[in-house]
């Protein structure tokens, strides 16, 4: 039987790992993800989940770990963020490259100089082009029951999933969380059967040096390139988006909720103005929808829930209309903008759509971001809009002078 | 949508009682609920907050909260370093563990206020912690009496999911006993 329980969203992604029954997890602690996997090593130390929880001395052993156990066929986990999971860099392009499903969460936090535990998402949108799929959790429920669809759809399109949710705003704030029924969850996510398995049996040396162009092996087969291989991890990635919106919809089914797939939209359909954000920054955003239009300003919101594969088409479906676009992100592509802002545009501009998009850096380093400051903001790009400037960067209460 | 904030020092069970609030309310039927420690490290006998939203509906701001229905004081040496009121709507309900009675507490322009004398009914039921004692269950026992918003019983419910055995009995005795040793002054 599925029951509510008050729980932390790093409470609901251990649940999301247990109740998919990973096999192998490997993690090393670092704040403010750290309770994930303590809450995960007491399960294990029970008895309650029997899983191999291996233990290392740091974030790049932690995925060659998982590299490793999902090369020999088991469902794979782990969860870390910031500097862990910047650690961790070079082997989250082998585990894409590898075309591993392994799941991992990683709880957003900003990265130093100078040091900070707080809340943004620099950590995950720098690892953006390493061929991971991206999902923003906008609140707790999210979280556990975007863990359970990751292993589906990773090991539909073998690609590797992160679960990215905001550090403390979401890792550490208790809320209701509908905990599903293990035996449902089982039939929704069937034991992992991959279609290789290194076995001692039948020993292959994987991912040797390649070369440039096509080559026969040894029985005389034309073996892909480099370029060709990397060409297949992008269409997995493109071609991800029906797996994602597939699993999206049977988890409605089986279990009641829909979190949109690859993006959702709140009070978008006569919107004189549309908010964009990800993850729980996008959750403000809809109380800052309801404040703007008790005043009579016709606001909606549309949260980006998958950032990889980007939405394209659903972004120029659900802008089509939209006088006037804000962008809300808490990162920033040092030199140009924010990253959520230059993909909207980029996806924008193949459908012809010249909207004026007002993008905001907000709530870097764990700044806190008021429903009301995002509103206040709406209001100061409208009138900057009406008076005809159509682009404009602005970072929400930040000195920048 | 009622917000609470809890002020308290490290080690005093801020946190706890943050989230027992939000459980009994959740139990009694408040579709929406979130507790939330101070976000960031914390230490031992530093001033810290903690917050509690509860709603009928589910709640879709995570943000800290700026004025609260509700401000909580476990420790009354902390109203002459934090700026308390300043976290308190102008006609908020202000909860104080203090032997004084409302009217004798040296804070102006609070209308509503309600005080116990929790570290006393600490020690009476033996709630310590390391020598110190544990004034987080009978505040939640002022708030139910003060401000009605969670009744006793259910207050009760959400102690017992963060404690068992003799401790639950223990903390829902000392609860029960601030219940009814609150003072309370309503001016408005």
């Amino acid at each position: 039987m599925s029951h509510a329980e008050i729980m932390t969203g790093n409470q609901a992604a251990a649940w999301g790992a247990k109740l998919s029954k990973v096999q192998v997890i490997s993690a090393y602690p670092i704040t403010p993800s750290t309770p994930i996997t303590e809450t995960i090593s007491q399960w294990v130390e029970r008895g309650e989940f029997k899983t191999e929880y291996i233990r290392v001395e740091s974030e790049h052993s932690v995925m060659t770990v998982c590299v490793s156990a999902s090369t020999v066929g088991a469902r794979t986990f782990t969860a870390t963020c910031s500097h862990g999971l910047l650690y961790m860099h070079e082997q989250l392009h082998w585990a894409a490259g590898s075309r591993l499903p392994i799941v991992m969460a990683c709880v957003n936090r900003a990265v130093g100089a100078p040091w900070s535990i707080f809340n943004d998402q620099q950590d995950s949108i720098a690892q953006r082009d390493t061929g991971w799929i991206q999902i923003y959790c906008r609140d707790n429920q999210e979280i556990l029951d975007s863990i359970i669809q990751a292993y589906r759809i990773a090991e539909q399109v073998y690609c590797p999933v992160m679960v990215c949710f905001d550090g403390f705003i979401l890792s550490h704030t208790m809320m209701p969380v509908e905990i599903p029924d293990a035996e449902a969850v089982c039939r929704f996510l069937p034991p992992y059967q991959p279609h290789t398995i290194l076995k001692p049996e039948t020993p292959r040396n994987i991912n040797p040096v390649i070369f440039p162009w096509q080559r026969r092996d040894a029985e005389g087969v034309l073996r892909d390139g480099y370029m060709d291989m990397r060409w297949k991890l992008q269409h997995a990635l493109e071609g991800s988006r029906a797996a994602i919106v597939e699993t999206g919809r049977a988890y409605a089914e089986a279990f009641g909720r829909d979190h949109g797939g690859m993006l959702w939209t709140y009070r978008t359909e006569d919107a004189e103005v549309l908010i964009a954000g990800m993850g729980s920054l996008a959750t403000e955003a809809t109380t800052a929808a309801d404040i703007l239009r008790d005043e009579g300003i016709r606001a909606g919101v549309v949260g980006v829930r998958v950032y990889r594969p980007f939405p394209r088409e659903e972004i120029r479906e659900a802008f089509k209309n939209a006088p006037a676009i804000c962008v809300f992100e808490k990162n920033i592509s040092y030199g140009y903008e924010g990253a959520l802002s230059a993909d909207i545009k980029a996806a924008l501009y193949g459908a012809g759509i010249r909207t004026p998009i007002h993008n905001f850096i907000a709530g870097l380093g764990g700044r806190d971001v008021k429903a009301r400051e995002l509103a206040e903001a709406v209001r100061s790009s409208l009138s900057a809009i009406a008076a005809g400037t159509s682009e404009r960067q602005t970072w929400l209460n930040c000195v920048t002078e | 949508m009622h917000e609470v904030i809890w002020h308290g020092r490290g080690g005093q069970g801020v946190v706890i009682a943050a989230q027992i609030l939000a459980e009994s309310a959740y139990l009694q039927g408040f579709k929406g609920v979130t507790s939330a420690p101070t976000f960031g490290p914390e230490r031992r006998g530093a001033p810290l907050i903690a917050f509690t939203r509860i709603s009928d509906t589910p709640i879709r701001t995570f943000a800290q909260i700026e004025k609260a229905d509700i401000a909580v004081v476990l420790d009354q040496s902390l109203l002459s370093v934090v700026d308390v009121l300043g976290t308190l709507k102008p006609r908020g309900l202000l909860l104080i563990n203090t032997p004084q009675k409302p009217e004798e507490v040296a804070v102006k322009g609070c209308l509503n206020i309600a005080t116990v004398d929790a570290t006393a009914i600490a020690l009476r039921f033996h709630l310590l912690k390391e020598g110190a004692p544990m004034v987080n269950t009978p505040m939640l026992g002022v708030l139910s009496r003060a401000s009605g918003l969670v009744s006793p019983e259910y207050m009760e419910k959400g102690l017992k999911w963060k404690m068992t055995g003799t401790a639950a009995a223990t903390n829902i005795a000392a609860l029960r006993a601030a219940y009814e040793e609150t003072n309370m002054k309503k001016l408005s």
